[in-house]
């Protein structure tokens, strides 16, 4: 086999406070490939995203979960992200006193550290950052505020996109990342993700919206609901949805069961 | 999660050991043959004497203050040591002279002490127990005028300034541990700059308790006269005892015409262990009066030791355009209790104070800020601004905050803000997320919590205080 598996989740429940939120879920992401979740709210994908980013809130119920191989579950979360695990969050936090900058240069130096590789001096890293922040058109100023700290929705939005380019991870989870951003910066922010995206790589965008994949263009859209997949398919699968709604899905499923 | 918070501020005292020194101990106790005994060990003129006798008397007179929002047993105030002073082997002339033993433990502490000092440019004046052991640099600033030297030495070799100046800014009828401590204080630190005199190098005391059971009662005393300028700092550590040991200190500042005096602290004495056993009681005075016009004092502390804290420092706004300022940051850890803040007494015309605080709690600790700004009928167009913030890590710790406003003059503006914020689950995945661990994650999320209050602190404290603060909350993330 040439390609490269990234994530291999192989029925995956999981619960918060003892209540039951994933119920099976399977998914297969290979290098090179970018996959779409869509769903109704309250289906579940934002609780699988922090569930493989390692979230101490959630606890896994069964199943199993392979980076590269590797369990993923044996790394508490802040491995994960030095492994190449990226998520950009649906509500990215806000952490006042602590610049941008900062942050972003000692997640960089860890991650590095963690690669092996060699971390960056503030002046070093300034030029590094500047490029990643005309990737985004950014504003620098953004680097001396506080991590996200008065931002906009679509500021933090951004924001998160920048730490992706910074961290350059091998599985992006880009959780609602089209939310709040008005169209110019959507197609920012897109490009910005088709730029970062390669061969190595592999993307896992979670949105309720074609329009963003309109610009990132999924080989796979999954539509989750009640805490599973009920029905994989290709970026057309998106547009069906677009246009017929959800409900179909659940009925197709459960016809099929039945 | 609490559990990793927990073990992350679970970090062991570090500078608990104990210096086998043969020391000059006093029975427990307290009476007027104790006092007596301190002022002829010390070799005291009669004033003093009088001026100890007559707060002893005063202090029988007084009760213990219960108003701060701190909770300990009665101190039995005879089942205390007095005075202990450690034997020295000859009188010191050089630093070659200095009992290896006590160097070996200033080593522990990581007190520099030796010429490399020099370098840093920072004067050290080391007080153990309560006598003063050496102070270096003595010369150089005697060649500007200065005087920096043990409180022993400045009572013999210049009476006239400690007579002048002794309770000028604290009197003895103040406070209850004032009161205490101006009858049985046994050393401290006097420092004198002369008219027109910037300080070349800052000064710096490091205090330590060292025998069980010996109170420690330190007396300091800086006078900064017209357009003088000088930056203090006091750090203190002390060993680990099971007992609970006090400390009363005094400190007044006296600031005259274009004076200036930034004295900043950080404190690290014994906090006690994990279940609150043990610890120093840190019960002190510390005031400054901005005498002159344009004189302006600067208190900068960083509060992490002591099993209680109870401690105020304070500016008396005297001078017309004075300036007062008050930059604090505390952290409490398991049972530690602070009640901290300042005051900022408005006398003057167009005097202005700044008041920053940031209390940290983790663990079961209690942190209070107390505050009092009062602005007198004269002083007019007196302005204060005071920012008061809290930070919890876990949810068993907690914080108060009362702010006193006492406003008699209607051109006056105080103005004051707080904010409570809390280290929480979501901030601390959103750093692992990153790949930041607990750890670094909250040391960084605390030092931009504390940065108004660090960058007030000479550059060389800074580094320690950040340090210091990672120290208290380290542990093993597991
Ligand atoms: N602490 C909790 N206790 C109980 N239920 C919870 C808790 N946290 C989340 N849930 C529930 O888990 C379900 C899945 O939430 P999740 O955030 O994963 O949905 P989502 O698919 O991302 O929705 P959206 O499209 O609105 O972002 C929701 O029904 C939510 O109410
Ligand atoms: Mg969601």
């Amino acid at each position: 086999m040439t390609t490269k598996t990234i994530l291999e989740v192989r029925d995956l429940s999981a619960s918060i406070n003892g209540v039951p939120i994933l119920k099976g879920m399977d998914m297969t992401i290979n290098a090179g490939e970018v996959h779409a979740i869509m769903g109704p709210n309250g289906s579940g994908k934002s609780t699988f995203a922090k569930v493989l980013a390692g979230h101490p809130a959630y606890e896994v119920t069964g199943g199993s979960v392979l980076l590269r191989g590797q369990d993923l579950f044996a790394m508490p979360a802040e491995e994960r992200a030095r492994a190449g695990v990226f998520l950009g969050f649906q509500y990215p936090i806000e952490v006042p006193g602590v610049t941008n900058s900062a942050f972003l240069r000692l997640a960089y130096n860890t991650v590095q550290g963690a690669r092996g590789r060699d971390e960056l001096d503030p002046l070093e890293f300034d030029d590094f950052v500047q490029e990643k922040l005309a990737l985004l058109e950014m504003d620098p100023a953004f680097l001396d505020r506080s991590v996200n700290e008065g931002f906009s929705g679509g500021e933090k939005k951004r924001n998160e996109i920048l730490q992706m380019a910074v961290l350059e991870p091998m599985l992006a989870i880009l959780d609602e990342v089209d939310s709040g951003l008005d169209i110019d910066a959507l197609r920012i922010v897109a490009s910005g993700v088709n730029r970062l995206r390669t061969a190595d790589n592999a993307i896992l965008l979670v949105t309720h919206y074609q329009r963003l994949l309109d610009h990132i263009v999924p080989d796979y859209v999954h539509v989750m609901d009640g805490g599973r997949v009920l029905r994989t398919g290709s970026k057309d699968l998106a547009l069906e949805l677009e246009s017929r709604g959800y409900d179909w899905v659940a009925k197709e499923k459960a016809g099929v069961a039945a | 999660m609490s559990s990793v918070l927990q073990n992350l501020v679970n970090q062991p005292y570090r500078h608990g050991f104990v210096t086998d020194i043969d020391a000059d101990v006093a029975p427990k106790g307290l009476n007027e043959d104790i006092i007596r005994l301190i002022s002829h060990k010390k070799g005291e003129p009669e004033w003093l004497l009088e001026f100890r006798l007559k707060a002893f008397r005063h202090w029988l007179t007084m009760t213990e203050p219960a108003w701060a929002n701190v909770k300990y047993p009665k101190i039995d105030f005879q089942d205390i040591i007095y005075y202990s002073a450690p034997k020295p082997k000859a009188k010191l002339a050089s630093m070659d002279e200095v009992d290896p033993e006590l160097l070996r433990t200033f080593e522990k502490l990581g007190v520099p002490l030796h010429e490399q000092k020099a370098l840093a440019g920072v004067a050290v004046d080391v007080i153990f127990d309560s006598v003063s052991v050496t102070t270096t640099y003595k010369q150089r600033l005697a060649e500007v005028g200065i005087i920096f030297c043990s409180m022993s030495e400045a009572v013999r070799d210049h009476p006239e300034l400690v007579r002048r100046y002794l309770g000028s800014v604290v009197p003895y009828t103040d406070n209850y541990y004032a009161a205490l401590n101006s009858a049985v204080f046994t050393d401290g630190s006097f420092c004198f700059i002369p008219r027109g005199v910037k300080c070349p190098m800052e000064l710096s005391t490091y205090f330590r308790i060292n025998t069980q059971e010996s109170g420690q009662f330190e007396r300091t005393l800086i006078v900064a006269e017209e357009s003088a300028q000088v930056s203090y700092l006091e750090g203190c550590t002390a060993p680990k005892f099971d007992t609970n040991q006090l400390h009363a200190a005094v400190v007044e500042l006296v600031a005259l015409d274009d004076a200036d005096i930034k004295y900043s602290t950080v404190q690290n004495w014994y906090a006690g262990d994990e279940n609150g056993v043990g610890g120093i009681y840190n019960f002190v005075t510390k005031r400054g009066l901005c005498k002159g016009v344009n004189s302006k004092i600067s208190w900068t502390q960083v509060e992490t030791g002591s099993a209680i804290t109870w401690k105020y420092p304070s500016c008396v706004l005297l001078g017309e355009n004075s300036i007062g300022e008050f930059y604090s940051v505390a952290l409490t850890n398991h049972h530690q209790q602070a009640d901290t803040g300042t005051k900022m007494i408005h006398v003057g015309r167009n005097t202005r104070s700044t008041i920053i605080s940031k209390g940290i709690s983790a663990g079961s600790s209690n942190n209070s800020y107390r505050g009092l700004v009062r602005i007198g009928g004269k002083a007019d167009n007196a302005r204060n601004f005071s920012q008061c913030d809290s930070m919890l890590i876990g949810d068993r710790c907690g914080a108060s905050t009362f702010p006193y406003i006492q406003v008699h003059n209607s051109s006056a503006k105080v103005e004051h803000e707080a904010t409570t914020s809390k280290i929480g689950e979501d901030q601390l995945f959103y750093f692992a997320q990153r790949g930041i661990g607990t750890e670094e994650a909250v040391s960084m999320i605390i030092n931009g919590f504390c940065k108004d209050v660090f960058t007030q602190l000479p550059m060389e404290f800074a580094v320690e205080a950040t340090k210091l603060l990672g120290l208290k909350l380290e542990g093993s993330v597991g």
